[in-house]
């Protein structure tokens, strides 16, 4: 009868909780070496210490940048990152969607070129550079003053102008109610 | 003509001149026979196709930037049945197609988990595998659609082709977070690509509980290098660009990323001038494939063939419509139809040599169908850059010439050259 039991508890615990004990168990320090270009999210998670300054900015990104998006972020050949109007409208032509007036998230910029920029280089620029090339980017589309720092704390903070345009579909509303838009 | 002269003819070369103009009138000739006298070629150890089929190829688009990030066209009206072969399945990347040694690919779980799990190839292929038909749909395929006036030069390929179909094998990534253990304030996953860009997306943990795959197979093979060898994320149903290829880890959190790919691009600008966020589900979706544009026809017998799909699950049924939309035909569909996956519908047709304008629409199981080119820009912005599904029309002009059939709307020109296809846009 105990046997019973067991076997039976056995066969539930398979059919519930059953792990297949495969793969390995790393620490938290192992998924840090791991974690080579952490996500960051709206909250500011994922942000590292340092801050950006929009004159260490405009140099680097003359350097680093300005050859694939214009000298002053106009683009060609590649993305414009500085464009009217703010935010865009419906006739505005995708062209014209650029950091300004279409990113809804600040900290998406931080995301977006430590994870993949400069194109065909990613990964080389230093946490600081990157914190630099957001204050200098945030500067050029006005969206902070020149001497406003960007940092762990700050970044988060900054509203982007497209923000307000933005909706969760509808669809997405309804198969997940619980979610919403940071 | 007496007899003698009648065999000084031939020996004139009179009967090589009667057998070479019978011969001209023969249906085949002596090429036709060429195959059975020689050996053909030996065993290989990997198949290829033949020769004369070199010409069905990807579509890549002669105005994009750079073939480093950009989308190519999968060649549906050169296609039969539903598989795309995997040499033929459209393509998107952002950052190249990265070359990754399976021995040296590792996979990691981390975040809101009780057990941080590193995962090699071997250890995802131990365990139980699930293999599935899914369709991937990229989220800009249409977008020749919001070219104003129609282009005229569209074909099938052009029009549809940023969208394959294939049988994927992989683990259910439900049995890989049950393995690190899911903590109870976990709602989302950030899954990230081991490619140049890294790249990241948003994904509610709940379809990830329900029926996404971590798959290592494509249509019984590896997956090819840009489908994300070794290992992608397949999510049936919705846009391909949630499907992160070349899996590298998977934060598992409480808030999405709003990385760069679900804010500036893959948001969508309606006709109100809102931008939609999350616009994951992939509306439904046909094509017909033949007679589609550029090819030519005779009037005579045809099968209509067509593709459809849509990923809020099965298709019910398509319809074909010769007069614009006034009168619709029901198509046959060719079994299986499965969930999430393309269908092949068919209907016999006799061309009487007259202009004519075919239409097709799909419908699915939630009783969702396409709109006309009129009424998706009632809902739509026209600079949006994804999800066009409006019916695709196609003229047969008298001479059988087939063209672009879309109705032109107003005399506003839109739509500039880019886009990831680089077709259009500039994105």
């Amino acid at each position: 009868m105990v046997k019973r039991v067991l076997v039976l508890l056995a066969l539930l615990g398979l059919a519930v909780g059953a792990r297949y004990n495969l793969g390995t168990p790393i620490s938290e320090e192992l998924v840090a070496q791991y974690d080579l270009r952490p996500a960051v999210l709206p909250d500011g998670r994922g942000l590292p210490p340092g801050e950006g300054k929009v004159e260490e900015g405009e140099r680097i990104y003359a350097e680093k940048c300005a050859s694939c998006h214009g000298a002053r972020g106009e683009g060609y050949p590649f993305n414009r990152l500085v464009a009217e109007p703010f935010p865009i409208t419906k006739d505005t032509e995708p062209a014209e969607f650029a950091i300004g007036n279409y990113w809804q998230y600040a900290t998406t910029l931080y995301d977006y070129i430590r994870r993949a920029m400069p194109f065909g280089a990613a990964g080389t620029l230093t946490n600081e550079e990157v914190y630099h090339l957001v204050a200098f980017l945030l500067y050029m589309n006005g969206i902070i003053d020149a001497h406003e720092p960007i940092n762990q704390k700050t970044l988060p903070q900054v509203k982007m102008p497209a923000r307000e345009l933005l909706e969760l579909d509808p669809e997405t509303k309804r198969r997940f109610p619980w979610l919403t838009l940071p | 003509m007496d007899r003698r002269k009648f065999f000084r003819l031939l020996g004139a070369g009179g009967l090589f001149g009667l057998l070479k103009a019978k011969a001209q009138t023969l249906p085949w000739d002596e090429d036709t026979f060429a195959p059975m006298k020689t050996l053909g070629a030996p065993l290989s150890e990997y198949g290829q196709r033949s020769p004369f089929e070199e010409g069905v190829v990807r579509y890549i688009s002669p105005n994009l930037r750079t073939r480093h990030s950009g989308a190519d066209f999968a060649p549906l009206e050169k296609l039969e049945g539903v598989i795309t072969p995997n040499g033929l399945h459209f393509e998107r990347h952002h950052g190249g197609v990265p070359q990754v040694d399976p021995a040296k690919y590792r996979l990691v779980i981390h975040g809101m988990v009780e057990r941080p799990l590193v995962f090699t190839l071997e250890d995802l292929k131990r365990f139980p595998s699930v293999t599935r038909t899914y369709f991937i749909e990229c989220a800009g395929n249409g977008q020749n659609g919001y070219r104003n006036p129609p282009d005229p030069q569209l074909t099938a390929t052009r029009s549809r082709g940023l969208a394959s179909n294939a049988s994927w094998t992989g683990v259910p990534l439900a049995l890989l977070l049950k393995e690190a253990g899911v903590k109870p304030e976990a709602k989302w996953l950030i899954p990230e690509g081991m490619d140049a860009a890294a790249y990241t997306r948003s994904l509610p943990l709940e379809k990830a509980m329900e029926d996404v795959l971590v798959a290592y197979a494509q249509n019984g093979e590896a997956l090819r290098p840009e489908q994300g060898y070794p290992v992608r994320l397949v999510v049936p149903g919705w846009e391909g660009s949630i499907q992160v290829k070349w899996l590298r880890r998977i934060l598992v959190t409480d808030l999405p990323a709003m990385a760069k790919d679900e804010t500036s691009e893959y948001t969508d600008v309606m006709a109100d001038g809102k931008v939609w966020a999350f616009t994951w589900i992939m509306d439904p979706e046909s094509i017909i494939t033949y007679p589609s544009g550029l090819q030519q026809i005779k009037p005579g017998f045809h099968e209509i063939r067509g593709l459809a799909w849509s990923g809020y699950g099965r298709i019910t049924k398509v319809e074909i419509s010769f007069d614009e939309g006034k009168t619709w035909r029901q198509a046959t569909l060719e079994p299986p139809v499965e969930r999430y996956a393309f269908v092949r519908f068919k209907m016999p047709w006799h061309w009487d040599g007259k202009e004519v304008v075919l239409w097709s629409r799909a419908w699915d199981e939630k009783g969702n169908t396409q709109p006309t080119r009129e009424e998706f820009f009632k809902k739509w912005g026209r600079n949006n850059r994804y999800h066009y599904n409006a019916i695709q029309a196609w003229r047969i002009l008298p001479d059988g010439r087939v063209v672009n059939g879309d109705r032109p709307l107003g005399q506003q020109a839109f739509g500039p050259m880019g886009g990831c296809g680089g077709e259009v846009f500039d994105g």
